[in-house]
């Protein structure tokens, strides 16, 4: 393939390489977790330490999703097929931080008052789109280990977790829609998931195009 | 009807005078020490200037304020930034000195008041205020002023001066938040006659005793604690009486979100979220927001016979 021979020069790393990686990976990944807990505790989250869990906790969903968005992009480009292999991580990070910022509303926000809860959802658009995000990643989460592909099949479980592509969406619309004013920040979440769904989109129709030559030719 | 709704705060929380003014300095002289201990000096703490003598004011809340340093380090000033941070790390670069209000429009002695003619032209009393912000948070702010209305009589309105509207200071040498425009600079805001005539309304120059520092408003602001806290334009250059009601930067900006009027209303939501409760910062639970954010037995009879869904 074109692509290995881009990577001829750099070994693919053995397992335990991989091994060692995953769990550089996991403690980064933790980072902000960690660090936003310290600051919780030392009283150093500002004025509004809810807000200020929330926001980051929402933050950092938005980050893992793009993260784990990019790897097969990275790949394509790279040739470093091997970092599929740290996917399923990245993408359960997303879950743990979306839980994180899930909870943070329930409790800290609407301490649990179902009924506001569910008239939030129904009437504030920011809500649905963002509560629609949540419920998508859940079966994603539940499906991520081996035993559950294996008894999905590639192929469906494959199918299953392309909805992370309308998670992103439903995500950065989320944002978009919450903030008062400067939409900076969610139009930059918007420009990265546009260009990482957008080379996918550009891949497949170049796809398409190569197959339908192949046809041409064989006719 | 809700806005016949009285008392707003239940004797049981009510902290004693003495009790909450002794926590209070107990607080100020821990903070300083732990200053001192540290070698540290913190902005707002360092720089302001006491006011010289400050009167209390029965207007005040017994509600305890929140304390300085929350007051002073998470602000809305889009001049200043977006971000509540932005405005206590860039605000101190703000000239405040030498500073001058135009008042003008309909009235009969238009005149610029130079800000050392400002803090001499009334007694300054401390109005202790709940203040809601628009975005479902609430502080209480020991503010240092006078009422909006000394400074009008002065000018003399006219029978046809209707309106007041604000005009705020836009400095694009320290303002690095003019560079986009998030909102049509400078900001203005406005105010019905009879609401800035109201005796709630003040124009601050201090908090906590201080003059006000720049992320605060300074040197001088409308405070209107009713309103949601955006109506309270900072830093004004220029109050005009009009007789027609006044562009407002918010309103311009997203009219459908942010009415002329914002009075805190816990029945008409933000088309986007609820405005039922509220976070008073440094609580954990939240509170049921207060119509007129507690206000209503001195103000409900400004708006006797509106629809407050419509004006909102």
């Amino acid at each position: 393939m074109a692509a290995h021979s881009r990577s001829a020069g750099l070994r693919a790393p053995g397992p335990r390489q991989i091994l060692t990686l995953k769990i550089v990976l996991f403690a980064v990944s933790l980072l902000p977790f960690l660090w936003n807990l310290r600051a919780l505790l030392q009283d150093a989250l500002g004025a509004n330490p809810i807000e200020a869990i929330t926001h980051a906790s929402g933050d950092w969903t938005l980050r893992f999703l793009l993260i784990t968005l990019a790897i097969t992009p990275l790949r394509k480009l790279t040739g470093w097929h091997w970092l599929v292999r740290l996917r399923r991580m990245l993408g359960l990070f997303a879950f743990f931080y979306v839980s994180l910022h899930f909870i943070t509303y329930l409790w800290l926000d609407q301490f649990f008052d179902w009924n506001g809860i569910a008239h939030d959802i129904v009437k504030r658009p920011f809500i649905t789109a963002g509560f629609a995000a949540f419920v998508l990643m859940i079966p994603l989460a539940a499906t991520s280990f081996n035993a559950a592909i294996r008894a999905l099949g590639g192929r469906r479980w494959q199918a299953l977790h392309r909805s992370i592509y309308a998670i992103g969406i439903l995500g950065v619309i989320h944002y978009w829609w919450l903030v008062k004013r400067d939409i900076t920040e969610p139009l930059i979440y918007a420009a990265i998931l546009a260009l990482l769904l957008g080379l996918r989109m550009w891949w497949r129709e170049q796809e398409r195009r190569r197959q339908l030559q192949r046809v041409a030719v064989a006719n | 009807m809700l806005i016949r709704r009285p008392a707003d705060i239940p004797p049981s929380e009510i902290t004693s005078d003495t009790l909450y003014r002794g926590r209070r300095a107990f607080v100020r002289d821990m903070g300083l020490a732990g200053l001192a201990f540290a070698g540290l000096s913190l902005p707002g703490l360092a720089e302001a200037a006491r006011l010289p003598s400050v009167v209390k004011s029965p207007l005040s809340t017994t509600e305890t304020p929140t304390p300085l340093k929350s007051v002073t380090s998470y602000n809305n000033y889009y001049e200043f930034g977006t971000d509540k941070g932005d405005p206590v790390d860039r605000a101190g670069a703000l000239k405040l000195r030498p500073w001058t209000v135009r008042v003008e429009g309909l009235c009969a002695k238009p005149r610029s008041f130079a800000i050392e003619d400002l803090l001499k032209l009334a007694p300054i009393e401390e109005r202790i205020y709940r203040m809601r912000c628009v975005e479902g948070w609430s502080m209480v702010i020991p503010w240092d002023g006078f009422p909006l209305s000394a400074l009008l009589k002065q000018v003399e309105p006219l029978g046809s001066a209707k309106y007041v509207e604000f005009t705020t200071v836009a400095d694009e040498k320290t303002m690095p938040g003019l560079g986009r425009r998030i909102l049509d600079w400078p900001y203005t805001e406005g105010l019905r006659l009879d609401e800035a005539m109201h005796p709630l309304t003040i124009l601050a120059v201090g908090l906590y005793g201080e003059e006000l520092l720049g992320q605060n408003g300074a040197p001088i602001r409308l405070v209107v604690p009713w309103k949601y806290g955006f109506k309270g334009a900072k830093s004004l250059v220029r109050i005009r009486l009009v007789d027609k009601q006044p562009a407002t930067a918010w309103n311009n900006a997203a009219p459908e979100e942010y009415g002329f009027y914002s009075n805190v209303n816990p029945t008409v939501d933000h088309p986007r979220w609820s405005q039922a409760t509220e976070r008073r910062l440094g609580e954990f639970s939240k509170r049921k927001t207060l119509m007129f954010n507690g206000y209503a037995e001195q103000v409900a009879s400004l708006y006797n016979g509106m629809d407050l869904r419509k004006f909102f």
